[in-house]
């Protein structure tokens, strides 16, 4: 890890303060005694695992929930709140000074640029918009970021960086104190997240308040003045960065000390001939390069790579889920047919998407329904499994994965999302696959449960599975793979042999892409 | 009784019950009305009330059949369009379908062909409708709004042209047996027993199988169903084929009712029915979960609608009004946010 | 909210030219075959033939547009001309006051629905179909038949009220069409209400979160659209001298099929005002054709428009689709996966 550059240690003064900050929902205490105050011209990082209550935090700041006690006070507003305690809606925190940029930059696409910067804010004359006004305004805002752009281009034709850009120069448009980034990375490579933060620090010396939200522990250490970490809605602490190396600060998000996992044991004594799964020269147009791989019984591999070097692309067009455009897929030696998920699935294959809400869950019906699913489409519609033995297998996967549901046919809706990852999982383990292509498979499970998936896992591969998973938690990708694959710039990096597994390894190949320049 | 079944059962009752409890209270409303006319409130059940049942030449008569037979052709179109809506989708050629099916059931005849022969033929006229709404779907990926709207504009003008703008009559017996036809040892109008069956066989094929709940994933989620495995195009293919069919029953019908085919009136409007009775029986326009019970108790709720509109003397265009405003009522129940706002109507009224 | 593909810059214009282009190739197949149809005279006669629908076309045009859609368009037009002509014949209301009641009450109806879309989320589709019942049983219970309307002002203004421009005698309707448009045009185009429709149209939640008005926005978007009904039907009173309560069925059909045929998508965010005019005036060329042709019946003016409609939309899914390709292209090459 990149070591944290030095933090400004002076007082500066506060931008905005949240006191004692409490929040319930039907069931669960998101937050509890919060406090929480962000200065000028600092990048103040808030850090925690899923659920730790980072984006109530966020959400009781911009005005989108209230606060059940605690109140928030902002140097320099202008108005006080209307309760006097805290913003009541998102317009009345934007008029105090606390602009919010969200992960999904939720924007106009059809409209222009300048648009997108000033609409609901523009003056008018007779009731008619001021175009050019309203395009000198834009202008004039991305000019403050460092930006040049023609303000008349639709925002459907900006790629994704560009459209963050518009959306920070729209929340800074109104005289902010404060600027709230959630997970502004996600979507960005290295250099669209390098001069992302290039311009966060420009606007931290103007004598801006910045509070980021990431995932990325390497991200936060390279831009963080000061860290605060929330655990199971309560304020851990909050350190100035050089304060926090990675290590502690992960100590701090998880509530215990990280033990150098245990590598899972070696790869098999003798690997078998045939390939469990082999694709290629892989393609899919351009969004994957031509890649090549074999995957073996009883191994797991390992997928690694940045945001956007093609991993979840990769798994798709092996499945078949987007149509590749060129090259082989083969199960033990025989050749399935590309870009036919139907094909795949006969063949033995099984896939867990990376977005289960968009690619997963069924949210009208129940868990054993949504279980059931990929084992009912095999048999095909004529051929209904008998209710008991369907109510059989649901109770076996409960039980064996731990899912904690009320029942078989509680909605899946009402599970939590480790909990729905589970059954999701469950659905594609009980249609006995040979090949289980897993993207982000512990994605929303709290440590426990990422611990109870590893060793099931483990358990499958050594019962003669092929696993190939890709993971963003290197620390997973190693303690769990034999062979680790490195995807850079949706290409192959370089692949990873059992014995060299490690994570400057990976880290190696996917900073200088495999060679040595 | 297992756990799944008693949630099924669940689902099935809630889904029925609003309107039955409507049906119910429109009866009271009738026989209310007919206990003010005759003074007793066996009026009701006497010659000329609402709910008498009067055997003629042996067969039953009265509003209360009448209901039931005409709410049949109602609770076809139901069917099938529940079916199609389960999908995310919606057919809006449905009316189109049964005029095109009469005109060629009528036509058939015309050229001396007897009626066993042109039922078939008018089925097979609405089974391709059917095919082309599914093509333009899933293989065209047309939106199903614009889809089947184009049907419905040029199906018009087909079942005219088919009909050289003519209100064709016939007289054929088979036909004519599917509306006024007698089957001897059931005391029960032929419509109501063809929507029966096709409510029977679609239940057989929906839920004796998987197609229904695969179908009910369909709608739920499209993207996770193809990645599941599930044959999302065939499945909501069959729903349109199977909606075309139902409408085809529908017109021949319709078409029976009447000894002619009117290509330009024929179904006018009644895919605005079937969407009707669907939402009534509880079903989401988004798709999911469907109950076909629900879909048929919503389609006789809109024919007893109707038939005490007739029976209180309210012209057939006039009708619609209410009608829409029970539709409406309907539909604002189901939403959340109107029944909180209707509590706090009711507190403030209490204070 | 629909993907990039569609709010591009090729996947917007494209339909609207390909519009034009095929009005000017039937005007001109017209022209080739029937003698007498290329005067200017034929085209401005289609003008004044179909001003009322183009004025209805409007408003439904912004509901589109916001991504909603309209089904009361007919039964508010003969609704409203049956509240007209009543007023007039039966209440000796003179028809300039009937006629501003009218829009109004037009208006009113169509934020009454506009306002249980937006507050309890019932679909569109849904309650402008009830409405669409509502309004066209009120006409037939006002009037159940059609009456005419005998009036001096009425006999003025379709005789007299005309504008003449060189050889060009222009009516009160075309006016008050051509009036409509060049508003409703600006409103789209140049206030904030209209770039706040298309706004929903693209994207109604990022338009939420950027606390833009959507639900007076919404509602608004349904208050113009009754009242353009209403005003459609003020003109169709006008011209027929009469309040008919059966008219304009399947008016609402017309409407979107010209509004499709014009370049708009149906999910909302994407099209023009002058676009839906253009397919209002194919629409009209073509029922044109069919009646120099004499042989055919009307039958194949609804095959035709379906034809249209199929074209049109089968075209907007290939230029999605090739936008598609073009812009994951174009990201790629940008360095994005």
């Amino acid at each position: 890890m990149r070591s944290c550059v030095d933090a400004r240690t002076e007082e500066l003064p506060v931008a905005v303060r949240a006191q004692g900050l409490g929040k319930s929902f039907p069931g669960v205490r998101a937050l509890t005694n919060v406090d929480f105050d962000v200065r000028h011209g600092e990048v103040h990082a808030l850090m925690g695992e899923n659920g730790a209550g980072k984006s109530t935090l966020i959400r009781i700041l911009s005005g989108v929930h209230r606060a059940d006690e605690g109140t928030i006070t902002v140097t320099g507003a202008a108005v006080p709140f209307r309760n006097g305690r805290f913003p009541g809606s998102p317009g009345e925190a934007e008029r105090a000074g606390i602009s919010v940029v969200h992960q999904e930059i939720d924007l106009l696409p059809n409209l222009s640029v300048a648009e997108n910067i000033g609409l609901g804010r523009q003056r008018t004359r007779f009731g008619l918009l001021l175009q050019r006004l309203m395009r000198e305004r834009a202008t004039a805002a991305l000019a403050r970021l460092g930006i040049a752009l023609n303000v008349r281009l639709r925002l459907a034709d900006c790629p994704i960086a560009v459209r963050q850009m518009v959306a920070i120069a729209r929340a800074l448009d109104v005289s902010a104190q404060l600027l709230i980034l959630d997970e502004p990375t996600s979507s960005l490579d290295a250099e669209e997240t390098a001069r992302l933060f290039t311009m966060l620090r420009r606007l931290r010396d103007g004598g801006l308040a910045i509070v980021l939200i990431s995932h990325s522990i390497g991200e936060v250490c390279s831009i963080a003045d000061r860290i605060t970490v929330l655990r199971n809605g309560t304020r851990v602490g909050t350190w100035n960065a050089p304060e926090l190396p990675p290590a502690a600060l992960v100590e701090m998000m998880t509530g215990r000390t990280v033990t150098s996992g245990e590598r899972s044991s070696v790869a098999p004594a003798v690997l078998p001939e045939l390939p469990a799964l082999r694709a290629e020269d892989l393609a899919c147009g351009h969004v994957l390069g031509p890649v090549t791989l074999s995957l073996h019984a009883g191994e797991t591999l390992g997928i690694a790579g940045l945001l956007g070097s093609g991993r979840s692309e990769l798994l798709r067009a092996i499945f078949g889920a987007d149509a590749p455009d060129g090259g082989t897929v083969a199960v033990k030696g025989v050749r399935v047919r590309p870009g036919s998920v139907r094909a795949s699935i006969a063949a033995g294959m099984a896939f867990l998407s990376e977005d289960r809400a968009r690619d997963g869950v069924f949210a009208d019906l129940s868990v054993g329904e949504n279980l059931l699913m990929a084992l009912q489409a095999r048999c095909g519609a004529m051929r209904p499994i008998p209710r008991t033995e369907a109510k059989a297998i649901v109770d076996r996967f409960i039980a064996a994965l731990g899912i904690r549901a009320a029942s078989a046919d509680a909605p899946i809706a009402s599970l939590s999302g480790g909990n729905q990852q589970k059954v999701l999982l469950a659905r594609w383990l009980a249609i006995e696959p040979t090949v289980l292509l897993l993207d982000e498979p512990t994605r929303g499970m709290d440590v426990g449960a990422r611990a109870e998936i590893e060793s099931l896992l483990a358990s499958l591969r050594h019962r003669g599975l092929a696993l190939a998973i890709v993971s963003s938690e290197l620390d997973e990708t190693v303690r769990t793979s034999q062979r680790v694959l490195v995807l850079r710039d949706r290409a192959v990096a370089g692949m990873i042999e059992s014995a060299d597994v490690s994570e400057g390894a990976i880290l190696a190949l996917v900073a200088h892409g495999g060679d040595p320049a | 009784m297992n756990a799944s079944a008693m949630h099924s059962w669940h689902r099935w009752r809630s889904a029925i019950a609003w309107p039955l409890v409507a049906i119910v209270m429109l009866l009271l409303v009738n026989a209310a009305f007919d206990w003010t006319r005759t003074g007793t409130f066996a009026g009701a059940f006497q010659r000329g009330g609402f709910l008498s049942i009067v055997m003629i030449d042996g067969r039953p008569t009265g509003a209360i059949m009448d209901t039931l037979s005409r709410g049949a052709t109602v609770a076809l179109l139901a069917i099938g369009m529940a079916l199609v809506i389960a999908g995310r989708g919606i057919d809006l050629s449905i009316g189109t379908v049964m005029a095109i099916t009469g005109v060629t059931a009528a036509a058939v005849v015309d050229r001396g062909a007897p009626g066993w022969l042109a039922i078939p033929a008018a089925l097979a006229a609405a089974l391709v409708c059917g095919a082309w709404n599914g093509f333009l779907v899933t293989i065209g990926r047309l939106q199903p709004f614009v889809a089947t709207l184009i049907l419905m504009v040029a199906g018009r003008g087909i079942a005219q042209a088919l009909a050289d703008g003519q209100i064709l009559t016939f007289r054929d017996p088979v036909i004519e047996f599917l509306s006024g036809g007698r089957v001897p040892w059931l005391p029960v109008p032929v419509p109501l027993l063809v929507a029966m069956l096709a409510a029977l066989v679609t239940f057989i094929a929906t839920r004796r199988t998987a197609a229904g709940l695969l179908l009910e994933a369909v709608g739920s989620n499209p993207g996770a169903a193809r990645l599941a495995g599930i044959r999302e195009r065939l499945l909501v293919f069959v729903t349109y084929v199977a909606s075309a069919l139902c409408a085809g029953l529908a017109g021949l019908i319709e078409c029976a009712r009447v000894r002619s085919a009117d290509p330009s009136r024929l179904g006018l409007s009644l895919e605005l029915a079937g969407i009707f009775a669907v939402v009534a029986g509880g079903a989401s326009l988004a798709g999911g979960r469907f109950v076909l019970g629900g879909a048929i108790a919503g389609a006789y709720l809109l024919q007893t609608m109707t038939t005490t509109m007739y029976a209180r003397d309210v012209s057939s265009d006039v009708a619609p009004l209410p009608i829409a405003c029970v539709i409406l009522a309907v539909c604002l129940l189901g939403s959340p946010r109107f029944r909180s706002d209707l509590r706090a109507i009711v507190k403030r009224g209490k204070q | 909210m629909t993907s990039d593909s569609t709010h591009s810059s090729g996947a917007r214009h494209l339909p609207t030219m390909i519009a034009l282009t095929i009005l000017a190739a039937l005007l001109t197949f017209g022209s080739i075959r029937f003698d007498h149809f290329a005067s200017v005279g034929t085209f401005a006669g289609l003008f004044h033939e179909y001003s009322f629908v183009g004025i209805a076309a409007l408003g439904t045009t912004l509901v589109i547009l916001s991504g909603g859609i309209d089904l009361s368009v007919g039964a508010v037009v003969a609704c409203t001309s049956v509240i007209i002509a009543s007023l007039v014949e039966r209440h000796g209301v003179h028809p300039l006051p009937a006629s501003a009641i009218a829009v109004a009450l037009g208006a009113g109806f169509g934020a009454a629905m506009g306002g249980l879309i937006e507050r309890y989320r019932l679909p569109a589709f849904l309650v402008t179909l009830a409405g669409m019942f509502v309004a066209r049983s009120f006409a037939f219970w006002i009037e159940p038949h059609s009456i005419s309307v005998h009036h001096p002002a009425y006999a003025w203004a379709s005789m007299s009220a005309v504008l003449r421009v060189g050889e060009l005698t222009i009516p009160l309707r075309t006016m008050i069409f051509l009036g409509a448009a060049a508003l409703t045009m600006v409103i789209a185009h140049a206030t904030p209400f209209g770039r706040y429709v298309y706004a929903i149209g693209g994207n109604e939640t990022g338009a939420r979160r950027m606390s833009l008005p959507v639900g007076a926005t919404r509602i608004g978007t349904y208050a113009l659209a009754g009242g353009c009904s209403a005003l459609a039907g003020a003109v169709f009173t006008l011209y027929k001298q009469a309040g008919d309560p059966a008219s304009a069925v399947g008016l609402e059909l017309e409407v979107i099929a010209a509004a499709v045929i014009g370049g708009i998508l149906l999910s909302g965010g994407v099209g023009t005002i002058a676009g839906t005019i253009i397919g209002v005036l194919i629409l009209g060329t073509i029922r044109l054709l069919i009646d120099f042709q004499g042989t055919f019946n009307a039958a194949w003016t609804s095959i035709a428009t379906g034809v249209l409609l199929l074209l049109f939309v089968g075209l907007q899914e290939i230029i999605v689709r090739f936008e598609r390709l073009r812009a994951r292209a174009a990201r790629a090459a940008s360095g994005r996966g």
